[in-house]
This record gives C-alpha cells, structure tokens and sequence, in this order.
C-alpha cells in the first residue's frame, strides 16, 4: 500500500486522536492539585512519537512498562493503571 | 466472509449478539474460563460456571447455527488463593471429557506474583498429564511485558509441552515477537480502549506475517465489541488485503489450531 494511501485511510483519523492527546495535556495543565506518575509516563511516552524510528507503537509500550523480572510476592490488587509507579518517579 | 470468534466470553453477553455474530458470518465460539469480576466463595461456584460453560452455552449458541467450544480452569484472577485454586484444578478433569472442551484455558498471570505463578505451573502440569492444548492470558498494561516472558519462560521450561500447541494471546506490538520466537501462537485481542485496535491488530499481521497467530474481540462484560473481529476483516479489505489472507487469519487459522484438539469438528472447507 502506498503512502498517500495510508495518508487517505487514515490521517484525519490520527489528526483526531492527535489533537484528543493536546487538549488532554492542556486540561491537566488546568487543573488543580499534583500530578501523579501517570503523566511522567505519559510525556515519557511521547518522546517515543518523535524521530524516525519504524517502532513507535512497540516503544511506546514499552514506555510504559514493569522492566523488572522477578515475580512480585502477593498480588495486592487485580487491577492495573497503565504506567509503571516506580520507573517514571523522578 | 466467514470467521471463528476464538475467544469470547459469552456468558456475560445477550442473545442479541449470538445473533448478530452469527449474521456478521461467524461459524463457532471458542469460550476460555474467565473471572466473573467478583471472586468466586468456593469451588462449587466454579463447578456451576463449568456446567454452564458446557451444557448451557452451547445450547444458547446452537439457536444460532453456531458450534460453541470452551476452556477450563481458575484464571489468574483469582490465583492468589491457593487453596481455593487447588480444590477447583480437582474439578476440572471431570470437565476435560465433556464433548466441547478443548483444552486448559485462560491460564496465565495478572499482576505477576508468586502465587499466580505456582497456580499456573499447576496449570501447564495438568494439561501436560491430560495431553490438552494451552491458552493463556497475558496481562494488562503495566504488566503486560513482564508476565509475557514470565509465561513463555515457565512454559518453555517445560519439555512435555509443545509450543505449536500453546496460544499465548492478548499480545501486543512490544510482546509479539517473544511469543513469535518461542514458536507459539499469538492471539491480537481487539479491544475498544486497551490492548489492540483493529489497525494495529492489521499493522501486526503486516509486520509480523499471519501464520500461527488469530484475533478474538473477547466478548466479555467490560467494554468489548462483539463484532470486533468482522470489522476488523472489513478493514484488511479497506487496507487492499485478499479475501484469502483474511479468511486465512479470521478463520482457517483458529481452526488450524484448535484442530489439534480432535474434539474440534468444525468444517474448515
């Protein structure tokens, strides 16, 4: 598939989610209170977006992954919050 | 276009949507064991979902033209309670001969802890004793990448399974390649807000190739389309992909893999 294929199908599609992610960081720019690791993660993460490596996505993930590799002693939780609290603490 | 849905959890959906499943072109349901999103007493809770999981469901499927098959076991949810984990592994021989279960499954971790962890060695070792297929869960988000090694590690540590008969699925484009190398099957699990898009499920198969891997919309009580993986077979044909290639993916190859089980009997051609 060409590039102005792809350009066709989906670049108003990106445009969308593109400008979804600004006006989020524009609304916790505006609220009130700390922020947590979620959004170190999160502007971590995108630095992943920027550059000419053809692995974002996977980079992205991986952004905001547990890099450690030793089982965990209890589960205390079921759930999970989607970034890492201890790798993006600075 | 025709489809298999290899992992759905019907139990938590309405009769409407076997219907409308079985109008978007879907042939058979493939039903892990899954959590209820409540913990379970006792294992008599789990000897009524597996009843459920065999007599009932497919009834409800068959209304539909559909063949309904499905998996056994406590999933990883609910595995940090060992003992509550051994009494329901008793069970789950007795289950084993019933004529739609395929195999042992959703097995896997969650949050990574060493209870999940001796759960599912229980797990592998049980369908290794039975000679059963595999199908395990990959965790969430966070903890995606590190329970994906965990299990491919304790799985391929296990000389008595073969990979070509283990599925691990939820993958995603930094975990698809572990699975891929160890010479296991890898489920794209299409999702609405988490795990994989329909685009990205398609740039996986662009990249990664479609032999050996499948994609389910899971069905469950969360936010999950049931249609998920019709829409995404209507967006190969958008990205210019051939009608072989995506029967390849949304059929044959669920079939390919689940015909390892001689209970599966679902015409392929």
């Amino acid at each position: 598939m060409t590039k102005q294929k792809i350009l066709d199908l989906y670049f108003m599609d990106a445009r969308f989610k593109l400008t979804e992610i600004a006006a989020f960081l524009d609304r916790v720019d505006r609220a009130e209170g700390e922020e947590d690791f979620r959004i170190a993660a999160f502007r971590e993460a995108l630095k992943a977006l920027d550059g000419g490596d053809p692995e974002r996505a996977k980079n992205v993930l991986l952004s905001f992954s547990d890099p450690t590799t030793e089982p965990i002693p209890a589960a205390t939780t079921k759930a999970a919050c989607g970034a890492n609290p201890v790798a993006t603490v600075s | 276009m025709r489809y298999i849905e290899p992992h759905g959890h019907m139990v938590s959906r309405t009769t409407d949507d076997y219907k409308a499943m079985a109008i978007a072109g879907c042939k058979a349901i493939c039903e892990p064991a899954f959590w209820a999103g409540y913990d379970r007493s006792s294992a008599d809770g789990f000897y009524d979902y597996f009843r459920q999981l065999t007599e009932y469901e497919p009834r409800r499927a068959a209304m539909f033209g559909l063949e309904h098959y499905c998996w056994m076991c406590i999933n990883p949810k609910e595995s940090e309670d060992i003992k509550l984990a051994d009494d329901v592994l008793a069970i789950i021989p007795e289950f084993i001969k019933k004529g739609n279960v395929l195999g042992i499954g959703e097995i896997g971790l969650n949050k990574n802890s060493r209870n999940e962890i001796t759960v599912l060695e229980k797990h592998v070792n049980l369908a290794a004793e039975l000679n059963q297929l595999i199908l395990v869960h990959t965790p969430h988000l966070e903890d995606k990448l590190k329970g994906t090694r965990l299990i491919v590690d304790l799985i391929k540590n296990d000389s008595r399974i073969d990979p070509g008969r283990v599925i691990i699925d939820h993958v995603e484009e930094h975990t698809i390649k572990i699975v891929k190398d160890a010479g296991m099957w890898a489920g794209m699990t299409l999702y609405p807000e988490s795990k994989c898009s329909p685009n990205r499920a398609i740039d996986m198969l662009e990249v990664f190739g479609s032999d050996n891997i499948w994609m389910n919309a899971a069905c469950d009580w969360g936010p999950s389309d049931p249609l998920a993986v019709p829409k995404t077979m209507q967006e190969m044909k958008r990205r210019g992909h051939t009608e072989e290639l995506i029967d390849k993916v949304a059929f044959r190859n669920p079939a390919s893999f689940m015909s390892q089980s001689p209970k599966f009997t679902l015409k392929v051609d």
